[in-house]
Order: C-alpha cells, then sequence, then structure tokens
C-alpha cells in the first residue's frame, strides 16, 4: 500500500505486463459493447487478441529462465492484496489461449455472420472478449479466490455463447441450461473448497497456502478443501464421469465458439488442477498422492477409452470431435496422476498440441458447415472434393489427433509413454498406444466420409473463404511445425513443469 | 385503463425518494455499510417500480433500452479507466495512490468514489435491462385474466 | 465417537445448517424435473455456501470492523473479519448473474420448447435424435 512517508516508485510497462494481458481484452469488451457498431467490432477484438499475444509472449520470454513475476493490484502487497503471479507453467498457458485467439478471431467473421442474425454480431464479439479475458485471468492469478471469479466471468460468458446456437438448432438452449447448472455446481464446489482452505489457513493467496498447507499435514479440513477444489474443477476439466455438458456444448454452439472452447476453456481448467496439485498442495502432500493414485488414474483410463469408443460410433462429426476432446483430457490427466515430472511435462505438452489439433479440426468443421448446412457426416460426403485446402488440414489435424510421428500429437504421446515407463508402468504405456487406435478408427471414419464419398447434389459448391482458409492452415501448419522442431514446446513445457513441481517460489513480502 | 389508482399516486410519490435514497448510500458508502452494489440496485427498483406499475412504454420512454445497454459498458469503462489513469501515472493497477500523488488518502477517497460510480451505474442499467429484458418477452398474462 | 457431545453439535452448528441447506439445494438440482425448480435449488445451494463464509467470518464479541472516523484505534476492541464478507458479496453478484442468465435460458427455451418440464423436453429432444438418425445415420452404419 502506497502510505505516506514511503516514497513510491514508479512502475515502468514491462512492470504492467502481467495486468495488461487480461486488461487489454477486458477493456475492449465493454468499449465494443458503447460503440455497438458490427463493423468496428471485429477490428477492437481482433487488435485486443494481438495486443493480449503479443504482452504474453513477453512474459513468456521473461519468465522463460525460471523467474517469477509478481504484480499486485491496487499495491496492495500479498497475501492481503491480490497478486497476479506469471511464472514458467501460467506465461505458457497464457500464450497457447492468446495465440488461440487471435488465429481464430479472423475466422469467426466469416463463420459468425452465417451462424448468427446481425444483430447479434457486435455483442458475440463483446462476450467472446470476455471469455477470453476471463480465462487469461484464470491463468494470471495468483489468488484462489480470484481465480473463482474470473472462472465465472469466462463461464457466464460461454454460457451465453453456446445458447447463441439456438438460431442453428434448439438444443443449444438446453445445453447451455445444463452447462450453466453444471458449471455453477463445480464453481460452487470450488469456493466451497476455497472456503474450507482459508479456514484452515486465513489466507487466499496461492504461494502464502502453499506455505501453510505444507506446514499442516493431516489437517482434515483442508482434505475436505482439497477434494472440494478437485470435484469442482474436474467438472470444469470434463474429467470422464463428470463430463455431461461437454459433448452437446461443443456440438450445438457456434462453430467459431466450438473451436475456442475446445482450444482454450478445459485447458485452462486443466492448468488449474495442475497448479492446484503441484503448487498449493505439494506432489509430497500423501493425501494428495493416493487420491491422484487411487482416483484421478482409474478415470484418466477410462476417460482415454470411454471417450474415444464412444467417438467410433457418432454420426456427428462435431459430436465426434466432442468425445474425442473427453479422450484427450485422458491423457492430460494421465500426465498428471503419474505424479512425476516427465508425467506432468506430458501434460503441458499435451495441452498444447491438443489446443491446436482440436483447433483446426473444430475451424474445418466449421468451414463445412458454412457450405455444407451441418455437420452430420451424411452433411461431409465428398466434401474433400469440394474443398480440398480444408479437407487437406484436417487430414494434417486427424493425424495429430491420432499421433502419427511427424505431427504435435505425437510428441505428447511420446512423452507419455515415456513418463508411464518410468514410473514402471508398462501397462499404462500398452494402454495409451491402444487408445490411440481407437482414435484411428474416429479419424479415418471422417477421412473416408469426407474423400472417399460422391459429393451430394444440394450442397454449396465452393472452397471455404480465405478468411477461413488461412487460420485453418495456421493451425494445421502450427501442428506440423510443432511436431519437427519438438525442442521449442519442449523446453517451454519442461520449464513449465519444473516450475510447478519444485512449488511456488516463497512469498515475498515486503513491509 | 384508471384503476390502481392508490398505487399510482403512490409509486409517483416513492420514485423520487427512492432515487434519493440510492444516492445517500452510494455516496456515503465510504463511511457507512453501502457502495455502488447496493445503491445501482436501490436505483434500479426505482425505475423497475415506475415500469411495473404504469407500463414498460412509459418506463422506456425515460430510460431507453439502448442507453441502458451503453451504461452497462460505460460503468465498466469508468471503472477499468480508474485503474488505466494509475497505471499511466506509474503506479499498480487500481492503485487510488494516484489519484493524489502527495496525499494517498485523499487518493483513497478519490479512487472510492469514482470505482464506486462506475459499479453503480454498471449495477443500475444491469438490473433495469435484465428487468426490460424479461417483460420486454411475449407477455402470458394480461391485466384482465387476473 | 466421544467426541460427538452435546457442546460439539451445538458449536458447530453453522456448519449443521451449511450442509442440511446444501444438500438441500443439490438434491431440488437433480432431483426436480422443472427447470425454474432446478435454479431455486442452485440458488440454495449458492446460498448455503454464503452462509458457511459469512459464518467463518464471526469473531466471538467482534463488533463492525469499520475504524472509528478520527482513526484513533482502541486496542480492546475485537472487530470480525471482513474478508470473508467481501468475497461474498462477490459471489452474490455472482450468485445474481447465473440466476438471471437461467431464468433467460428457460423463457427461450419454453418459447422454442412450449414447455419447461425436463423430461418433455428430453422427449422433443429424443424424438428430434431419432429423426436425424433417420435422415442422416445411415452413412457407414453410423445410426445405432
Amino acid at each position: 500500500m502506497a502510505t505516506e512517508g514511503v516514497q513510491h516508485v514508479a512502475l515502468s510497462l514491462t512492470d504492467h505486463l502481467p495486468v495488461l494481458v487480461v486488461l487489454i481484452p477486458f477493456l475492449a469488451a465493454p468499449l465494443v459493447v458503447l460503440i455497438g457498431r458490427n463493423r468496428l467490432a471485429w477490428p477492437l477484438a481482433f487488435i485486443a487478441a494481438i495486443g493480449s499475444f503479443v504482452v504474453s509472449a513477453q512474459l513468456l520470454m521473461q519468465v522463460g529462465d525460471g523467474d517469477v513475476l509478481s504484480y499486485h493490484l491496487g499495491g496492495w502487497a500479498p497475501p492481503l492484496g491480490i497478486e497476479y503471479r506469471v511464472d514458467a507453467a501460467n506465461a505458457f498457458v497464457l500464450l497457447i489461449i492468446s495465440a488461440i485467439a487471435t488465429v481464430l478471431l479472423p475466422y469467426t467473421r466469416a463463420s459468425i455472420r452465417a451462424e448468427l442474425p446481425e444483430r447479434h454480431i457486435a455483442l458475440f464479439y463483446a462476450l467472446f472478449l470476455l471469455a477470453f479475458s476471463g480465462l487469461l485471468g484464470v491463468a494470471v492469478t495468483g489468488d484462489a479466490f480470484n481465480l473463482f471469479v474470473f472462472l465465472e466471468i469466462s463461464s457466464l460468458s460461454t454460457y451465453v455463447l453456446i445458447a447463441l446456437g439456438a438460431y442453428k438448432d434448439k438444443r443449444a438452449l438446453t445445453t447451455a441450461f445444463n452447462y450453466l447448472v453444471m458449471g455453477t455446481i463445480g464453481a460452487t464446489f470450488y469456493v466451497i473448497g476455497i472456503g474450507f482452505l482459508y479456514m484452515a489457513t486465513g489466507t487466499l493467496n496461492m504461494a502464502d497456502l502453499a506455505e501453510r498447507i505444507a506446514d499442516a499435514q493431516g489437517n482434515r479440513t483442508i482434505h475436505a478443501g482439497f477434494a472440494f477444489v478437485v470435484v469442482g474443477i474436474g467438472l470444469k476439466v470434463a474429467i470422464y464421469p463428470l463430463h455431461l455438458w461437454l459433448p452437446n456444448a461443443y456440438t450445438y454452439a457456434p462453430s467459431a465458439v466450438s473451436a475456442f472452447l475446445a482450444a482454450t476453456a478445459t485447458k485452462v481448467a486443466v492448468y488449474v488442477l495442475m497448479r492446484f496439485m503441484f503448487s498449493v498442495f505439494q506432489p509430497g502432500y500423501t493425501y494428495e498422492a493416493a487420491i491422484l493414485h487411487l482416483i484421478i488414474l482409474p478415470l484418466a483410463i477410462l476417460g482415454m477409452f470411454a471417450g474415444s469408443f464412444i467417438a467410433i460410433f457418432q454420426n456427428d462429426f462435431k459430436k465426434m470431435l466432442a468425445y474425442s476432446s473427453i479422450a484427450q483430457i485422458g491423457y492430460m490427466l494421465l500426465g498428471i496422476g503419474l505424479l512425476s515430472e516427465t508425467g506432468l511435462t506430458a501434460a503441458i505438452i499435451h495441452l498444447f498440441n491438443h489446443a491446436i489439433t482440436k483447433a483446426t479440426l473444430f475451424m474445418v468443421v466449421g468451414a463445412y458447415v458454412l457450405r455444407s448446412g451441418g455437420s452430420f457426416y451424411a452433411n461431409l460426403e465428398g466434401m474433400g472434393r469440394i474443398m480440398p485446402w480444408t479437407s487437406a488440414a484436417a487430414v494434417v489435424g486427424g493425424l495429430s489427433l491420432i499421433g502419427v510421428p511427424g505431427t504435435a500429437g505425437f510428441i505428447s504421446k511420446w512423452i507419455l509413454v515415456q513418463a508411464a515407463l518410468e514410473s514402471g508402468a508398462w501397462w499404462i504405456a500398452l494402454l495409451v498406444v491402444a487408445s490411440s487406435l481407437l482414435a484411428v478408427i474416429y479419424v479415418w471414419r471422417g477421412v473416408e466420409v469426407v474423400f472417399l464419398k460422391p459429393p451430394q447434389d444440394d450442397v454449396d459448391r465452393r472452397e471455404a473463404p480465405l478468411t477461413m482458409i488461412v487460420p485453418i492452415w495456421i493451425m494445421a501448419a502450427a501442428c506440423v511445425y510443432f511436431g519437427l522442431a519438438t525442442d521449442v514446446t519442449l523446453s517451454a513445457a519442461q520449464a513449465a513443469a519444473e516450475g510447478l513441481f519444485a512449488g511456488p517460489l516463497p512469498l515475498t513480502v515486503e513491509h | 385503463m384508471r384503476h390502481h389508482l392508490i398505487l399510482r399516486v403512490i409509486t409517483k410519490l416513492l420514485v423520487g425518494m427512492i432515487m434519493l435514497f440510492a444516492l445517500y448510500v452510494q455516496f456515503h458508502g465510504d463511511y457507512s455499510p453501502g457502495g455502488g452494489f447496493q445503491a445501482g440496485v436501490i436505483m434500479a427498483v426505482a425505475f423497475i417500480l415506475y415500469g411495473l406499475v404504469f407500463s414498460v412504454g412509459q418506463v422506456q420512454q425515460v430510460f431507453p433500452p439502448w442507453l441502458v445497454h451503453k451504461l452497462v459498458a460505460l460503468g465498466v469503462l469508468i471503472y477499468a479507466g480508474t485503474g488505466v489513469y494509475s497505471m499511466l501515472t506509474g503506479y499498480a493497477f487500481l492503485d487510488y495512490g494516484a489519484l493524489s500523488p502527495d496525499h494517498p488518502e485523499h487518493g483513497q477517497h478519490w479512487g472510492i468514489l469514482l470505482v464506486e460510480a462506475g459499479v453503480g451505474i454498471t449495477v443500475t442499467a444491469v438490473m433495469v435491462s435484465i428487468h426490460y429484458a424479461f417483460v420486454g418477452r411475449t407477455p402470458m398474462i394480461s391485466d384482465e385474466e387476473w | 465417537m466421544d467426541q460427538f457431545t452435546l457442546p460439539f453439535i451445538i458449536g458447530h452448528l453453522n456448519y449443521w445448517l451449511f450442509t442440511l441447506l446444501m444438500m438441500t439445494g443439490l438434491y431440488i438440482v437433480v432431483a426436480k424435473g422443472n427447470l425454474v425448480k432446478k435454479i431455486v435449488g442452485l440458488n440454495m445451494f449458492q446460498t448455503s455456501v454464503f452462509m458457511l463464509y459469512i459464518s467463518m467470518g464471526k469473531v466471538t464479541g467482534g463488533t463492525a470492523p469499520i475504524f472509528p472516523i478520527d482513526m484513533q484505534i482502541d486496542p480492546d476492541v475485537v472487530y470480525s473479519n471482513p474478508l470473508p464478507h467481501v468475497l461474498i458479496l462477490t459471489a452474490i453478484v455472482v450468485g445474481i448473474a447465473t440466476t438471471a442468465l437461467g431464468l433467460a435460458l428457460i423463457v427461450r427455451i419454453r418459447e422454442e420448447y412450449h414447455t419447461i418440464e425436463e423430461g418433455l423436453i428430453q422427449k422433443i429432444e429424443l424424438e428430434k435424435a431419432t429423426r436425424e438418425i433417420r435422415e442422416f445415420g445411415e452413412v457407414m452404419g453410423g445410426g445405432e
């Protein structure tokens, strides 16, 4: 706090970066509403996304060598004040979110115009920016309760974004309602958990919490708090039996929204889970280790198989991708559940690779929907001939989803298998490979429909517009690039995993 | 449409007082329980009461929906703008000390005043717009069906 | 089991009430088919958490945590912990937003489905899905 007698040191622009990354899109959202013109909404959103992207790239560079940036909101020092805390792990997550949003925004122009009425376009961008800044806020904050607030900002705007799909299919409304009920239960569980932790420790700052929890092994209030937090965040992550909101939400939301959510929302929730399991609660915390081994690990494996298996029997391309997401979340949880640094690296790198892979595939589906009017396999027959560029990107994305060598998906599964072998669980490594074989089946079904069937008569026989092709191919190229140039993502993920595994640096209290 | 006479008269009397009370809660929030959230809701109640007793059309003449929507955004911008101002002057985001560098305590007063004004505007507008959104739908029950 | 004495039970009254209210709310959300009732249940569930936090902030003999205007703080005065209240103020706002959005969705659902009973909605959706499978499901035997 700036009290009298203490000479104030002026902060420079670089000091403000941790708050700027959230603030830019957060300021742009009300501006879009205030201006209210459809034509200005998109440029504003795009500029804000680029701004966040540049800032988060800058942040990642600053924390690359293990530094931790701390920003005190309102000048109030933690643990009393809200702290924004950037280390290698969340800088990486920030970069993923802002990069996806930046690439996705040009794509939204054509897609949204086709799927939403004209009068909603400016409001769509305002909501998109709110969801975006909410997700960034979840990643950047170092305060457990502030995290809840950002989680709800992003969730509430997400519910509306999903409900916007009602202009194509009225089931979007019931889907959004179910997601609202489940998401609110999840968030409330999280708040109960935080309440218990606060009761036992008297602090909400994550770094401070970590210190005090380490001192209080075996406190049953903290155990209860941990359980509530894991279940609450587990709902947002869509851990296998808590996934019920996800398939319909991704299916009936507007295509651009599905792409954004699939690539970012669950990823941020996975990050929160990692943050709580490895930073706030130390890996050495015995109660947690038991939970991870007995609950998270089996559920992850169950999710991997159940998700893939259900995906095989879908007749809607979007729904197939949604169920495949549940399987892929299983891989990330598996990495977390192995409770080793390699496993955590695998989880983080899969978080990144799956984000770009699913973004590619959902954007491709959006392009198909634009031309054929639906995402059922029957609508997509023969689209490979009508839309060669889009479909080629679909193949790249599909290969990455399977984990074929040379694509991003391979790297993460490779490290996951390594982590499994490292911890002596060779059967887990086998299961990872086996579930990848299931991915071959569902991806092949899509490829077969798109390439080997004759086109239907009543579709719009044009390639997708350039504003869609370019973002799709940027993402598809990223799938290949990060499959070949592995050291970029690998070193970032390793730094992130190390940072998380070592626990947070002790809180620097300035008095 | 001349029934509900008592309601109409009382409402006309009350609306002004409700607004005055809202302003009191708003500006006395520094020293006593109160502030933007509460004041905003009380202020919105004045408009909602007027809308319920008279008609949505009449209250929307006073407070048109487009203005409500702009005010939602404006309030947030006032709040965030305060923070941005303190950032521009070299303080942390939302450090009210920036508003009065020589006397940080006065800065706290100014900061709270500005931020609460933003909160008050947004909460009023949000509450009124929720009301408009719900009553603007096709009415299921008309006055005669009671 | 000797810890469950009467003073223990009475001393933790706020937790018992919190648990009761929380489970009631959760039960309503799960068991009731009417969408509005689900929102009511959700509200109860959230409110129980507000009560947990607020009772947590109570300090025995504590007064309202407002400093006297002349800032002459008497060290003997005990103040309640204001932080949980502040947190819950935020959570209440989030709760209002959730309720408003949930009710707005119900209004839209009623306009589209002409019902707000979950069972009937599911029936309509099932019919729709069956129709879709008949129409689109034949490709490669995808229809279940």
